[in-house]
């Protein structure tokens, strides 16, 4: 018994907040990228996130291609309709008022579930598990597969930390984030790194998507519901900042989860209202700076 | 209205007020009433794009929670249409007041995020509180008489009491604009730095039209649950507060007439793709999507921009200099004219 609660499902509440605080984390990562450098807010990254997952299931359905082999070939197709979006249409609106990107990616995440609902239904897919294995503790039992995501969540989170911070790649982003036509000068091709920071966002929404495939049902609706709470989660860790995405993705996961064992019924909201507090007390995020 | 003389305006006004009033003889009342609904909701929309330079994603916040009293207490408490709606506005202002004080404190685009989240918490709220029904939403909201004195049984009279309360909906937008206060907002949109230098508390400023804002899509969701009798979980999703976006979007941002304009382009769209409901999202967002990449302006923006390019085609070059028209030489640019570098956030 842990605080009344018994402790198998207190761990179990906890793996839940923490499954679903590594996707928190990887969406938003995705989203605070794009966000750095082009300023624009992605709203499709849930739609794309959708997409992943359903490549993965696709793939699964009609090819007989596996878990690993999907793991690889979703986000790189997600990358590719990303470097499509950019090029042919989000590169159009840079010079433009901010609204007009925010509700260019609207309409395509309409178009993208609008066109899923009618392909597949709005019921959920189920995918196989691909790791059947598990962790055998004394309270609770800790599927395999689950262990593997908050793994994987992480490493990704550091890779992409590493490739910011640690990288030439990374430094030319940094630096076009904060002076684009001085790095022009040096002979930089902006635009591209542009293009390429896009759709390596968006890929990493793919991936998500992929990823999220055993766990949640592969549905047209799990984009729009991913994006309401990132959206929240953003405003709490500071946007654009990487480190408040992943510390806001983690910790929200975990006080849903919580908030799952101690109070069932605030579950949906408890995220909300850690946003209302945290606008009230620190109106840039927790770790995000003022900007215009 | 440049481009238009006043005479031309005047007859375009006298025809617009004949359509208004003729319309329910010659269309279905209810189908309308949602135009009608639609169009103040987008204008409140608009109002924040257009004046605070705020695009909000959660105005269905508003509208559905106004509904939602508004039936509430023409059903159980057994008020008649115009308390009701008036009160709905009250709680969808108070709501404005509250979520406004968070979500004007982030400029732009956390603005659109957070107020998606507020709309998402709402959503949340609505579907777990027992007095909205849940799932079933309120059904069979009766249609008391107007102030105990007018009949609402007829489709064509309820099409009437919406036409009034949408028609001062938009008045009191025209009179906002056209106000000093106006003019105060449109000095912070451009240039808020600027602005609380000459003194104005654009915060304050701000959250007052948020809350107004707010009021008006309340009005519009309160009248729509006299028109339709009912309020539903449908009413405060975030594919309302898309659906008012998008109207904004395809009548002309910029324009008080965009919004009507929109509406009703919209709401037939929906009415004749009923039969193919799963069409609807996918050429929502791909109207999104054309009106973005080729029609910025809108549907209204594009007939003013023709027209004035008529009038400047028609007159002498000399009489069009900045100097002669005061009105001209106040004149912004389009914002969906690529605009100055440093302006970029």
């Amino acid at each position: 018994m842990i605080f009344g609660i018994p402790t198998s499902a207190f761990v179990g509440q906890l793996l839940i907040g923490l499954i679903n605080g590594s996707f928190y984390a990887l969406v938003s990562l995705g989203l605070a990228i794009i966000f750095g450098l082009l300023h624009v807010v992605n709203f499709a990254h849930g739609a794309l996130y959708m997409l992943g997952a359903y490549v993965t299931w696709g793939l699964l359905e009609y090819l007989g291609i596996g878990y690993w082999p999907a793991l690889l070939i979703a986000p790189v197709a997600v990358a590719a309709l990303g470097l499509a979006i950019e090029r042919l249409m989000l590169r159009r609106l840079y010079g433009l008022e901010h609204h007009y990107a925010l509700l260019l990616t609207f309409g395509l995440a309409l178009i993208f579930e609008g066109a899923l609902r009618m392909k597949f239904g709005s019921t959920g897919q189920p995918y196989p598990n691909p790791i059947s294995a598990g962790v055998d503790l004394d309270a609770t039992f800790i599927p395999g597969y689950r262990l593997w995501v908050i793994a994987a969540s992480l490493g990704l989170c550091g890779a992409t930390w590493f490739v910011t911070e640690r990288t030439k790649i990374g430094a030319y982003l940094r630096a076009a984030n904060e002076n684009a036509p001085l790095v022009r000068t040096f002979g930089v091709s902006v635009p591209r790194i542009m293009m390429v920071t896009y759709s390596l966002g968006v890929g990493l929404a793919g991936l998500s998507g992929a990823m999220a495939a055993p766990i949640y049902q592969v549905s047209p609706h799990m984009g729009s519901g991913m994006i309401t709470v990132v959206f929240a989660v953003v405003a709490i860790g500071g946007m654009g900042s990487l480190l408040g995405s992943i510390v806001a993705g983690f910790g929200l996961g975990v006080i849903e989860g919580l908030t799952k064992a101690f109070l069932p019924g605030a579950a949906e909201i408890v995220i909300f209202v850690v946003m209302i507090v945290t606008l009230t007390v620190r109106p840039y995020g927790l770790f995000g700076q003022e900007l215009r | 209205m440049t481009g238009l003389s006043p005479r031309a305006r005047r007859i375009a006004a006298a025809v617009a007020v004949a359509v208004l009033l003729g319309a329910p003889f010659v269309a279905y009342p209810l189908f309308l009433v949602e135009i009608l609904t639609f169009a103040l909701l987008a204008a409140s929309v608009n109002l924040l794009i257009s004046y605070v330079g705020l695009l909000s994603f959660g105005h269905a916040m508003f509208f559905g929670s106004s509904a939602y009293v508004t039936g509430y207490a023409i059903k159980t408490l057994g008020l008649e249409p115009v308390s009701g709606i008036l009160l709905g506005t009250a709680v969808a202002a108070g709501i404005g007041w509250v979520t406004g004080q968070l979500a004007i404190r982030r400029l732009g685009i956390y603005f659109s995020m957070v107020t998606l989240a507020f709309g998402q918490l709402a959503y949340f709220l609505a579907l777990r509180a027992s007095f909205t029904g849940g799932e079933d939403g309120l059904q069979d909201v009766p249609r008391r008489a107007v102030l105990g004195l007018i009949d609402l049984r007829s489709n064509v009279t309820v099409y009437y009491f919406t036409l009034a309360v949408v028609g001062a909906g938009f008045f009191v937008i025209y009179r906002l604009v056209h106000s000093p206060f106006g003019q105060v907002l449109q000095a912070i949109r451009d240039h808020e730095p600027r602005a609380t230098s000459l003194g104005y508390r654009t915060r304050r400023c701000k959250l007052l039209v948020f809350v107004i804002s707010a009021a008006l899509a309340g009005m519009a969701g309160g009248v729509k649950v006299v028109g339709y009798q009912l309020a539903t979980l449908n009413d405060i999703t975030w594919v309302t507060s898309g659906e008012a976006l998008l109207i904004c979007i395809l009548g002309g941002i910029y324009t008080l007439v965009g919004p009507a304009v929109g509406a009703m382009v919209i709401v037939s769209m929906s009415h004749y793709l009923a039969s193919f409901a799963e069409w609807v999202l996918i050429i929502q967002g791909f109207v999104f999507v054309v009106v973005v990449m080729l029609l910025r302006r809108g549907i209204v923006g594009e007939l003013y921009a023709w027209l004035e390019r008529r009038e400047e085609a028609r007159q002498p070059a000399a009489t069009v200099s900045p100097a002669a028209s005061p009105e001209r030489a106040a004149r912004r640019p389009h914002p969906a004219e690529p605009v100055n570098q440093e302006l970029q956030p």
